[in-house]
């Protein structure tokens, strides 16, 4: 089991090592001629006005609750999906009450309004 | 790989097991991550401007080399001698480090893929769901470059791509769900091996929305919001240039070829063809040709949607998401589940057309629900303006 996340060990290091060269490389041999103009922060060709790094309205936070969910809702449902083909019909039809609770979940948010981006 | 294991040790006896093992494991992953990156690169960028000049009826890239396949090479070569410009204000480390994340996180998802009979780097039973974790590092990579930026076209953007891939990430586990059902085990090479019949035949539904939801996944149009050129400029990676550029660059192609062989693996029979099988070297080599055609055959559909379709509003592509994918992907699940488990499903030949009934059942559901949702919102507006008149 362990042998077999191995490569991906081996795999994340020269994975790593491929952008770090290239930027090392247009490290070498770029231009470098910072001025304050080409270093200001792009818009529209005025100077930006007011903080960049604000809070974000709340209701994005809902998007990503629902995500949350539906997220474990897969993590428990994927081992259950392997072992579908040795399982009895009772425990398909547990989970498809477990999917069915998330279902109703949905319609709730949906009813609400939390799934509209404004 | 196990089979060239086995003969570096029979040819030179000094090896021990272990070390010819990861003489294998080294060389593997130094092509996967400096020779794949390039021709990938190189030779998808070169496509795509082809194909979409000719749907566009224009001629394309036909300077650089015979037929203007050297572009890519004098593109690369541009970006490696261009300055790079790191706006004063921005967070410079996690600025930094956000284009060398996001060419990880794609490079990444290779490890599990299989891409010739034998030929996979690691085969976790949990194949399919490292690819599921790998895949979402690309998203922390766009937060990570938006924020940093400071830049205000480049936070919008960082946040639309997170809301975008979170709400597709949802879709695309449903439809492995079902795949994982019908296959029996979330290992890709047995994955492979369950599919007599390739899913997409079987399982049309589960891959029509693994195919939108992975092109909307890897933002490109019409889902590709994030980079809005009209609305949001470039979006989060509006601030960056020269060689930083190219890496997002780089992990979005890397990204697409994946997202195309995750899709092949799982709904297309990946390796699998006439004449292909572990047993020899024409086979593999075969099966490694099957793989890369029916690979470039799903790019080749998600550049043809990028050249018809028209960029959708972002409220719209979050509907899509939750309100239409979403609980197709659950209708479909669970009457998949229940077909399978009927009395007839017992032998192979009516398993199959009980998968494809199932689907087209789970379609025609999904349908009529939608039609009778749209004519309730749409006699619903019609009572407001009645009652504002």
């Amino acid at each position: 089991m362990l042998s077999e996340f191995a490569f991906v060990g081996v795999l994340t290091i020269f994975a790593t090592l491929l952008p770090v060269a290239g930027l090392a490389v247009a490290w070498l041999i770029r231009p470098k001629k910072p001025n304050p103009i080409k270093q200001s922060t792009y818009e529209c060709g005025i100077e930006t006005r007011g903080e960049t790094w604000v809070q974000f309205r709340a209701c994005y936070y809902v998007f990503a609750l629902l995500f949350v969910i539906f997220d474990v809702e897969a993590a428990f449902l994927l081992p259950w999906a392997v072992a579908y083909q040795q399982l009895a019909l009772y425990a398909v039809v547990e989970a498809i009450i477990f999917v069915v609770i998330l279902a109703l979940a949905l319609i709730y948010a949906w009813r609400k309004r939390a799934l509209r981006w404004i | 790989m196990e089979a060239l294991i086995h003969w570096l040790v029979m040819t030179f006896p000094p090896l021990s097991e272990g070390l010819a093992r990861f003489i294998v494991y080294v060389l593997y992953s130094a092509v996967l991550a400096f020779v794949a990156p390039v021709i990938i690169v190189v030779a998808y960028t070169y496509m795509e401007r082809k194909v979409l000049a000719r749907i566009q009826d224009r001629i394309g890239p036909n300077r650089a080399g015979p037929l203007g396949i050297l572009q890519g090479f004098a593109d690369a070569i541009k970006m490696l001698t261009k300055e790079d410009v790191t706006p004063a204000c921005a967070d410079r480390v996690v600025f930094n480090l956000a284009p060398i994340l996001a060419t990880i996180a794609a490079i990444l998802v290779f490890a599990v893929l299989p891409v010739a009979p034998g030929v996979i780097g690691a085969d976790p039973q949990t194949g399919i769901l490292y690819v599921v974790a790998v895949g979402a590092l690309g998203e922390v990579a766009a937060l990570m470059a938006g924020w940093s930026s400071n830049n205000k076209f480049a936070l919008l953007g960082a946040f639309r791509a997170v809301a975008q891939l979170i709400a597709y990430e949802v879709p695309i586990v449903l439809s492995i769900l079902v795949v994982v059902m019908a296959a029996g085990s979330m290992q890709m090479s047995a994955i492979v091996a369950a599919q007599d019949i390739p899913f997409a035949l079987t399982l049309p539904v589960a891959f029509l929305i693994f195919l939108v939801a992975s092109i909307a996944e890897i933002g490109r149009s019409p889902f590709d919001l994030l980079e809005a050129e009209s609305e949001i400029v470039a979006g989060f990676h509006v601030e960056y240039s020269g060689m930083k550029f190219a890496f997002f660059f780089i992990g979005e192609y890397m990204h697409l070829f994946a997202s195309a062989g995750i899709a092949t693996t799982l709904f297309l029979g990946g390796w699998r063809g006439p004449f292909a099988g572990p047993d020899s070297l024409p086979g593999v080599l075969l099966g490694f040709i099957y793989f890369v055609i029916k690979t470039t055959a799903i790019i080749w559909v998600m550049m043809w949607v990028r050249g018809t379709l028209f960029r959708i509003r972002i409220d719209h592509l979050l509907d899509f998401a939750w309100k239409f994918l979403v609980p197709l992907g659950l209708i479909l699940m669970v009457i998949v589940a229940v077909a399978l488990k009927l009395p007839v499903a017992g032998s192979s030949g009516l398993r199959w057309i009980a998968l494809l009934i199932a689907n087209f059942v789970a379609a025609l559901l999904m349908v009529i629900g939608v039609s009778a949702l749209a004519r309730h919102t749409r006699s619903a507006a019609l009572r407001e303006v009645a009652g504002a008149e």
